[in-house]
C-alpha cells in the first residue's frame, strides 16, 4: 500500500496546489478584472501570455524555466541579487512555476465571470457613491462568486497534475519538490507498477471527484 | 493532406533504399552521440539503415513488453537485456556487452572539479546532480563510489536527482547544479574533455557499467537486425565507441 515516501509526497503535493492557488487567486484576480474591462490594445497580448501554458508542452515550459531561474538567467540573477538563492530544485521555485502554469485556468474562469455581469451593475454601485474598489468587494466579486469557485478548482486540480515542469525543475528531492505526478513517474520507470497502482489510481479518483464537483455545481447554477 | 505527405515521404523512402532493410533500434540516451555515428557508417558500409530511438531503459522495457516495434535494444545497463532474454522478450544468446561506461564527476566551470574529486569532500557546493539510483545504471554506480569513498552521508542531503543521466547533464550545464555524476561520454569526444572540468572516476570505486545489446523478440530472423550487432562488434564501431570515453 502507501509508504510514508508516498504520504509525504501526497502532502507536499496538496501544500503546493494550495500554496499555488491562493497566490493565484490574489494575482489572477487583478489580471481578470483588467482582461475583462480594458479595451486598450494590450488586451490581446497580455491575454495570449496568460493562455500560453495551455497550448505549450510543459517541457518547454520547465526548460526555459530552468534557464531562466538559472545562474545566468535574469530570474536567477534577480533571486541571487535578493538573497534568496537560486530557486529551481527547491518549493517556492516550484509555486512560481506552478502560478506561471496553472494561471489560465484562474484567470480565465474569473475574467468569463467578470465580463458577463458586465456594466450596468456596476454603474448601479458607482450611483448609489460606491467607490470602485467598493464596488468591485462588493458587488462584482459576489456576483462572479461561481467564476471564483471553478477558478479555485480548476487551479488547485491543474496543479495537481502537474508533472513535464516538475521533473525539469524539481530534482525530485523528498518533502521539497518530489510531488505525487513524480512519484508515481518513478513508481513506473522502477516497474513498481503496483506501488505506482495506488497514487495513480488515487489520482484518477481524485481527478474525476473534483471535475463531477465542479459540474454538478456549474450545472446546478446555469438551471 | 499531410497523411498523404507521409505516405509519399515513405514511398520515396522505401524506393530509394531498394535492397536496403531498416533495423528499429532502442538506444540508452548516455550511448545518443556514437550510436548516430555508428548508424550513418553502416548505412554507408552495408546500405541498411538503423531508425534510432532514444530513451530511458525502463521505459523501453515497459514498452518492448507492451509491443513497440523495436527490434534491437541498446541498454544502458546488463540487467534489462537479461531479463526482456528470461522473459521471452528477446532472443536467446544475442546479448552482448556493446560498451562499457565510465563515470564521471562533472561541472560546467572550469576548474571547479580537480581530478582527485576532493571537490567532493570540501563540500562547498549547494547541489550534486546525479541520476536517479532507481532507475539508471550511473545514478547506482555514483552512489557505489560514494559508499566506497564513505561521502555519501555527508552529500545526500544535497542531491538533485534527475531521472536520467541526460537530465543530470542538463541540470548542471544548466549551471542549477554546480557538479554532479555523468557519463563520460556526456562530456568527452575524440581524447578531451568538451567543456568545463571534470573527474573520471576509478573504475574500481563502482560495479563497471556493462552495457549490453540484444535483438527483441521483433527482430527474430531480421537480417537488418543480426547485421547491426554484427556491425556493433566490427572494428570501425568500436573504433567510434572508444573515441567517446567508453570501453569495450
Amino acid at each position: 500500500m502507501l509508504n510514508p515516501a508516498d504520504l509525504a509526497a501526497i502532502w507536499l503535493t496538496c501544500k503546493l496546489a494550495t500554496t499555488t492557488t491562493v497566490l493565484l487567486l490574489l494575482i489572477g484576480t487583478p489580471i481578470a478584472w483588467w482582461l475583462a474591462r480594458t479595451r486598450s490594445w494590450w488586451k490581446g497580448p497580455v491575454g495570449a501570455v496568460v493562455a500560453l501554458p495551455i497550448v505549450l508542452p510543459p517541457t518547454v515550459l520547465g526548460f526555459y524555466l530552468l534557464l531562466l531561474m538559472g545562474p545566468d538567467g535574469a530570474v536567477g540573477r534577480f533571486t541571487e541579487w535578493a538573497g534568496v538563492g537560486l530557486l529551481p530544485f527547491t518549493f517556492w521555485g516550484l509555486v512560481l512555476a506552478s502560478v506561471f502554469y496553472s494561471m489560465p485556468f484562474v484567470v480565465q474562469p474569473i475574467q468569463n465571470a467578470f465580463e458577463a455581469i458586465g456594466e450596468r451593475p456596476l454603474e448601479a454601485a458607482a450611483t448609489l457613491r460606491a467607490a470602485p474598489l467598493d464596488a468591485f468587494f462588493s458587488v462584482a466579486v459576489p456576483l462572479a462568486r461561481p467564476g471564483f469557485i471553478t477558478a479555485t478548482i480548476l487551479g488547485f486540480a491543474h496543479t495537481v497534475g502537474e508533472f513535464g515542469v516538475v521533473l525539469m525543475i524539481g530534482g525530485n528531492i523528498p518533502d521539497k519538490t518530489r510531488v505525487v505526478s513524480v512519484l508515481i513517474y518513478d513508481h513506473v520507470e522502477a516497474l513498481e507498477y503496483g506501488q505506482a497502482h495506488w497514487l495513480a489510481g488515487g489520482m484518477v479518483a481524485f481527478s474525476f471527484l473534483v471535475l463531477l464537483a465542479l459540474y454538478a455545481f456549474t450545472g446546478r447554477k446555469t438551471r | 493532406m499531410r497523411l498523404t505527405a507521409t505516405a509519399l515521404l515513405c514511398l520515396v523512402c522505401c524506393t530509394s533504399a531498394t535492397h536496403a532493410d531498416e533495423v528499429q533500434v532502442a538506444v540508452a540516451a548516455n550511448f545518443t552521440a556514437p550510436a548516430k555515428q555508428i548508424a550513418a557508417d553502416f548505412e554507408k558500409d552495408t546500405g541498411h539503415q538503423a531508425m534510432l530511438s532514444f530513451g530511458a531503459t525502463g521505459k523501453f522495457y515497459a514498452q518492448i513488453r507492451n509491443g513497440a516495434p523495436f527490434e534491437v535494444l541498446l541498454a544502458a545497463d546488463d540487467e534489462t537485456p537479461a531479463r526482456l532474454e528470461k522473459e521471452g522478450a528477446a532472443v536467446a544468446g544475442t546479448r552482448f556487452t556493446y560498451a562499457t561506461g565510465r563515470l564521471v564527476l562533472w561541472s560546467a566551470k572550469p576548474g571547479y572539479v580537480d581530478d582527485q574529486g576532493e571537490v567532493l569532500k570540501k563540500g562547498e557546493f549547494k547541489h550534486l546532480a546525479i541520476a536517479n539510483p532507481r532507475l539508471a545504471s550511473y545514478g547506482m554506480a555514483a552512489m557505489e563510489a560514494l559508499t566506497t569513498l564513505k561521502l555519501l552521508d555527508a552529500v545526500q542531503p544535497r542531491f538533485v536527482q534527475a531521472e536520467n543521466i541526460a537530465q543530470a547533464y542538463q541540470f548542471i550545464a544548466t549551471g542549477n547544479a554546480e557538479l554532479g555524476f555523468v557519463a563520460l561520454s556526456q562530456v568527452f569526444k575524440d581524447g578531451k574533455f568538451v567543456e568545463g572540468s571534470a573527474w573520471v572516476l576509478p573504475a574500481k570505486l563502482h560495479q563497471p557499467i556493462r552495457q549490453d545489446a540484444v535483438i527483441l523478440d521483433k527482430g527474430r530472423g531480421k537480417p537488418a537486425a543480426a547485421a547491426w550487432l554484427k556491425y556493433l562488434r566490427g572494428d570501425r564501431a568500436k573504433a567510434v565507441i572508444t573515441s567517446f570515453g567508453y570501453e569495450l
